[in-house]
Order: structure tokens, then sequence, then C-alpha cells
């Protein structure tokens, strides 16, 4: 694909504040087209006010942050970028297929395509035997599953997807990661797929692991493995951040005031 | 604002309702059978039925629509669907017209049963048209529909959204002239009541009780209910936010 921006994301000093607290310092990263980026680190460390930040609902973002080729939150990504958060944003009082209809109506899909997309996107979370079960009666598993297909409506180029699997059984899971190979693989859609579980990064072509606000390393799996000489993603992460634990309280002990952090 | 995602908007959000027949029952049955009701609490005398009856009939679609709209908004806040829907190419004025065309809706059939029963079976004696007081009934409505998706905004919680029908409604039920005419009470009170909306709901109402045909204060009534409704939906609109912390 011809594209004249080389990533799907860039990001450079990019910060965002909540309430007085800084929860993202000053992270520059980019997201290459058409391949899996998992952004893992553990619970709080800002995985979600990222992603957030990318779809353009995070307030207080400061710094640049380019989607597409557009500052993130431009209207005119609305319809390109799918994004999925933590709970499951479906109504619970409308079945699955009602659901999609009503997203697909609000994603501007014509009328005359609406019903083979709303197939298609069930069939792909493989729910297709459910559409007709209020999203209210399903299971959480089910549900998080409906919220994902809507997502998928209008073949985003970008899809951003907060713990997409978390809670699923091991069978689900599977299945899930498959689905986001074959998005990026067939239909060349960038995929950041957030995780605090570390057996699910050897699945991503890339990797952001993320600690307090702050990117502890950019890179492919193999290259994170081999750097650190851990035998897997999470020896790697743990290792980083020890070494960043490290840091800290050496510049801690260095500067005798508390004045501004030092970059790294 | 785009028509095809105001209808879909209005389409989804009668969707939700038609899963959920008990609530459309409590919102079409309850007013008839109060208004029965009051038909016989006022058993003595009927002129009083006459101009509390018709009072109601503006009261209660506004009653009703402020508190389904507020909890369905508040729902659409806390689950996260609003937010998903912000990020997505809909406008403000798409989602906040499209629950007013729904929730109209159902006022229309609501406003037609309590109206078409006080008039045929109630025998509520009223000097001006029926068609008049469904008029009405359905700013009230629209008032109530646009009421509701504003507090909406201020409750956390469905606990909190339902305590402001008490805050928001029934300080306006105590003076609008329901239980005394507006001029009689103490001017302070008087005054407020004239910068309520729910004064002019009743009044509308009144003004068809005792007039035939269209008057000017009828039409005034009607204007400011209407553009009170505006007002809370550009509020309303306000307040939905696609960034938040």
């Amino acid at each position: 694909m011809m594209n004249k921006h080389p990533a799907a994301v860039e990001a450079e000093g990019l910060k965002v504040t909540r309430g007085g607290r800084t929860v993202l310092d000053g992270l520059g990263f980019t997201i290459p087209h058409g391949k899996i980026t998992g952004l893992l680190g553990p619970s709080g460390c800002g995985k979600s006010t990222l992603m957030r930040a990318l779809v353009g609902s995070q307030a207080h973002v400061t710094g640049t942050l380019t989607v597409l080729g557009r500052p993130a939150g431009h209207r005119d990504l609305r319809p390109r970028v799918g994004y999925v958060t933590q709970a499951p944003s479906v109504y619970t009082d409308l079945t699955a297929r009602q659901n999609l209809d009503y997203y697909a109506a609000v994603l501007g899909i014509h009328r005359r395509d609406r019903a083979a997309q709303v197939e298609r996107a069930l069939h792909d979370v493989d729910l297709t035997s459910h559409a007709d079960a209020l999203a209210g009666a399903m299971s959480g598993g089910q549900r998080g599953r409906v919220s994902l297909a809507v997502a998928l409506l209008g073949e985003p180029e970008l899809l951003v997807l907060d713990e997409p699997t978390v809670g699923l059984d091991p069978v689900l899971r599977r299945d899930l990661w498959k689905l986001f190979h074959r998005l990026a693989d067939e239909r060349g859609a960038t995929v950041l797929v957030s995780s605090h579980v570390m057996d699910e990064a050897e699945r991503c072509h890339r990797l952001l692991l993320l600690r307090d606000g702050r990117l502890l390393a950019d890179d492919t799996p193999e290259a994170l493995r081999s750097s650190t000489g851990a035998d897997t993603v999470e020896e790697a992460f743990l290792h980083l951040v020890d070494q960043a634990k490290a840091d800290e309280s050496r510049t801690e002990a260095s500067t005798a005031a508390p004045t501004e952090a030092t970059p790294r | 604002m785009n028509p095809s995602r105001t209808l879909a908007t209005a389409r989804r959000v009668l969707r939700q309702l038609s899963h959920d027949p008990r609530t459309i029952a409590l919102m079409l049955v309850v007013p008839c059978v109060l208004l029965t009701l009051l038909k016989y609490v006022f058993d003595a005398n009927p002129r009083t039925f006459d101009s509390a009856g018709a009072s109601l009939l503006g009261i209660f679609p506004l009653v009703t629509m402020f508190l389904v709209t507020s909890i369905a908004t508040l729902r659409e806040r806390t689950s996260g669907t609003l937010e998903r829907l912000l990020t997505m190419p809909l406008g403000k004025a798409d989602l906040l017209v499209g629950y007013a065309l729904a929730f109209g809706a159902v006022a229309v059939v609501q406003a037609a049963l309590a109206t078409g029963l006080t008039f045929l079976a109630l025998g509520l004696d009223v000097t001006g048209s029926a068609w008049l007081l469904l008029v009405v009934a359905l700013a009230d409505a629209f008032l109530g529909t646009a009421l509701g998706l504003f507090v909406s905004a201020f409750a956390a919680s469905e606990f909190q959204a339902v305590q402001f029908l008490p805050a928001v409604l029934l300080p306006q039920l105590l003076l609008c002239g329901l239980f005394v005419p507006r001029g009689d009470m103490q001017p302070v009170l008087s005054g407020i009541s004239d910068v309520l909306p729910m004064s002019y709901a009743v009044d509308g109402m009144s003004q068809v009780v005792h007039h035939t045909g269209v008057t000017g204060d009828f039409v005034r009534d009607l204007a400011v209910v209407a553009g009170c409704a505006v007002l809370a939906l550009a509020l309303g609109a306000a307040t939905l936010r696609r960034r938040t912390t």
C-alpha cells in the first residue's frame, strides 16, 4: 500500500495529565501500518489512557499524536478508527444484531451494505448463532465479543482494542488472536492491543512496554528477548522494570532536591 | 445534524423500549389510572375536575418523559456507549434529537390515550378543542425529555437521577397553579412561578379549558414551553463532551 505517512501512529512528547497527576509522561513511539502492536504493562500504567488519547476521547493531551496522518481525535478519523473499551460498551437491552445494526448506521454504512457488514462482523467474532440474543442475557465473554464486533464494522484502518481477551477461556483467546492476525494480514488493518497477560505479547509483531506512564521499550518480541538475554517477553519485561527501578533510586540519591526528573 | 443517524438513534431507543413491555405499559396506563382516580376524588365538584384534570394532562407527559429520559441518558453515560458513540461520526444533535423523537413518539401515544380517556369516558368539560390539549401535552412531553437529558449530566447513579424528580419537578408542581392560582401566592413565590416552565405548561392547558380557539396567551404559553425545551436541549448538548478526563 502506498502511503505518505510511513506509520499508522506517531507520538512525540505525548503527555496526559488527569486531576493534576501526570498519567503519561513524554511518550515517543511509532506504530507501523498493517501490524499487530501489543501495548503491555501492569494495571494502572496508563494503557487505557493512551488508547483513549489515540481515539480522541481523552482530555488534557499535549505533545504530538498523529493517527493515520491526522491529529488524534480529528473528525475525519472517526469512521476510520475502531475502538473497544475494556468494559463492553453495548446496549444490554438490544440483541447483538440490533446493537450492530445501530452502530453500523451511526458509522454511516449504507443501508444496502449494512446487513452484510453486520453478518460478517458477527461471523468474525463467532456469534452468528447468538445474533438474536439480548446482549444483557449473554455471558461476559459473549458481550465482550459483541463489543468487539462493533469495532470491526466499516473495516476501520486502525483498531484500538483495550484488553479484548481479559477473562476469556484459552480457546476463545486463541481464536481472537487468529482473528487479529487475519485482520492485519488479509485486511491490512493496523491493530493495537493492550494486555497485561505477557504470554499474549509473543503473538504481536511489535511491543510497547509501558510502566508508570513511561515507555520502557518499543521493539519486536525477539529483539526484546535477545537484548535482555531473557527467554520470554515476561522475563524481559521484569528485567526492564527492575532496571528502571534501579535507575530511579540512583537518580533520587544523586539529586538532593526533587527537581525535574532527568530524561532517560 | 444528519437525518439518517438521528432516525437510527430514535429507532434504536424505541427498540430498547420494545424489549421492556412493562415500562411501556407503565408509561401508558399509569396516567390513565390516575386521571380516573382524580375524576372520582372530585366526585362532588366536577368543575374542579375540569381544571385540575386538564392541568394534569399537561403534567403527566412532562413527569413521565423526564423520568424515563434522565435514566436512559444516564445509562448511556455510565455504560460506555456514549463514549463509544462520541468516538464515531455521530453529532451531539443526532443523539439528543434522536432521543427526543423516540420519547416524543411515546408521548404522542400517551397523550392521545389520556386525552381520549378524559374526554370520552370521564366527561372532561373543556371549552376549547381536544386537539389543542394534545398539542400542549406534546410540548410538555418535549420539555420533560429535554429537562431529563439535561439533569442526567449531574447524576452519577440511578439513585441520584431519580432524586432529581422531587428536586426539579415537585417545586414546579407546587408553584404551577394546580393547587392555588399563581396570583394568590405570596408575591415572591408568584414571581418564582413566573420563571418556571411548568407554570406555562399548566397555563396553556387552562387557556384551552376556558377559551374556544387559539388565544394569544395560549401561543405565548406554548412558545415558552417549547423555548425552555430547546434551551434545555442546548444545555444538554453542552454537557456531552467528546474528550473527558
